[in-house]
C-alpha cells in the first residue's frame, strides 16, 4: 500500500472522518512489520486497539438469580432465637417451694454420703488396726 | 422470549460488553461481575427486549449506565482501588520492547481520558461502531461524538510523541 494513501488516512484519522472501512485498512497497514519510524506512535495506539479487541470474557453467565442473602428471613430467625433464650432463661428461675425442696434434697443426699464414709472410716480403721498387729508380728519374726 | 432464543440474541456481544466494562471500571474481576450482572438484568427484561430494534445498543447502552452506576457509588463510599492486573498478551505486533511499553502506554493514555473520549474510543477503535450507533448508546449526536473521539485520538497520539521523544509523559 501506498505510504502517502496511509498518511493520508491518518490525517483524516485524526480529525475523525475516516470510515470503519478505511479504519479496518490502517489496522491493516499497521499489524505489518516494518512500518516507517515516524509513523510508530500509530503503531502502537493501533496494536493495543487489536490487542484490546481479542479480550473475551471467558466466564459463563448464569441467568438464574444468586442465592442472595435474605436478611428478611435472617431477621425472623434472630426474633426467634431471642424468645426462646429468654423462654429458657425465665424458665431456669427455680420458684422458692422448688429451691426448698431442692435444698432438703441436697441435706438428705449429704447426710447419707456422711454416714457412708462414717461406716467406711470405721470399717478401714479396722483393717488398719489389723495390719498394724500383723505388721508388729512380722518384724517380730524377721527380726 | 424463550431461553435459547435469547441467549442467541444477547451472547454475540457479551465480549463488547465485557471490554466497556472494563474499560470503565478498570479491573477484570468487577468487569465480569458487571457483565453477569448485565445479563442478569437483560434476562429479567427480556419481554421488553423485543421492542427495541438494536437489542445490542440498548445492551452497550445498561452497561454503560450500570458501571457509571457502579463507579459513582464507589465514589461516594471513599473507595480507591489501585489496579494491577492488566496483562499484555499480545505479541507478533510488538517487534521490540520499546513498542511493548508504548502498547501498554496507550492503555494508561486511555484511563487518563475524560469518561466520554474513554467510551467513545472503546465503542469506535476497540469495537468498531458506526458513529450514529455510538450516538444511541451514548445519547449524543453523531457529530459531537466525531469531534470527542478527534480529540481523543489526538490527545493519545500527542502524549506518545511526547513520551517517543523525551522519555517522560
Amino acid at each position: 500500500m501506498e505510504l502517502s494513501r496511509i498518511e493520508k488516512l491518518l490525517e483524516k484519522y485524526d480529525n475523525a472522518t475516516t470510515s470503519l472501512q478505511e479504519e479496518q485498512e490502517l489496522k491493516d497497514f499497521f499489524s505489518q512489520k516494518e512500518i516507517p519510524a515516524h509513523l510508530v506512535s500509530y503503531q502502537a495506539m493501533f496494536g493495543y486497539f487489536q490487542e484490546n479487541s481479542n479480550e473475551q470474557f471467558t466466564k459463563t453467565i448464569l441467568l438464574s438469580k444468586r442465592k442472595a442473602p435474605h436478611w428478611k428471613w435472617l431477621s425472623v430467625a434472630a426474633a426467634a432465637a431471642l424468645l426462646i433464650s429468654v423462654y429458657t432463661f425465665t424458665n431456669n428461675e427455680l420458684s422458692s417451694k422448688e429451691r426448698e425442696q431442692a435444698q432438703l434434697a441436697m441435706q438428705q443426699t449429704k447426710d447419707a454420703f456422711l454416714l457412708l464414709s462414717k461406716n467406711l472410716n470405721k470399717g478401714s480403721n479396722l483393717v488398719y488396726s489389723g495390719l498394724q498387729e500383723f505388721d508388729n508380728a512380722t518384724s517380730k519374726v524377721f527380726k | 422470549m424463550r431461553q435459547t432464543e435469547f441467549l442467541t440474541t444477547v451472547l454475540p456481544f457479551k465480549d463488547k460488553v465485557f471490554r466497556l466494562a472494563k474499560r470503565l471500571l478498570v479491573s477484570k474481576d468487577e468487569a465480569e461481575d458487571a457483565t453477569q450482572e448485565l445479563y442478569l438484568k437483560l434476562w429479567k427484561n427480556k419481554e421488553k427486549l423485543g421492542n427495541y430494534k438494536n437489542v445490542e445498543a440498548f445492551a452497550m447502552t445498561m452497561t454503560k449506565n450500570y458501571c457509571l452506576d457502579q463507579l459513582k457509588s464507589k465514589r461516594s463510599s471513599n473507595l480507591r482501588l489501585v489496579h494491577t492486573n492488566y496483562i499484555e498478551k499480545g505479541e507478533g505486533l510488538q517487534r521490540n520492547i520499546e513498542l511493548k511499553d508504548a502498547v501498554s502506554k496507550v492503555h494508561e493514555l486511555i484511563a487518563n481520558l475524560p469518561e466520554k473520549q474513554r467510551l467513545i474510543i472503546q465503542l469506535r477503535d476497540v469495537e468498531n461502531y458506526e458513529f450514529e450507533e455510538i450516538g444511541k448508546i451514548l445519547d449524543l449526536q453523531p457529530t459531537a461524538v466525531r469531534v470527542a473521539l478527534s480529540r481523543a485520538r489526538k490527545t493519545i497520539r500527542e502524549q506518545l510523541i511526547k513520551k517517543h521523544n523525551y522519555g517522560i509523559v
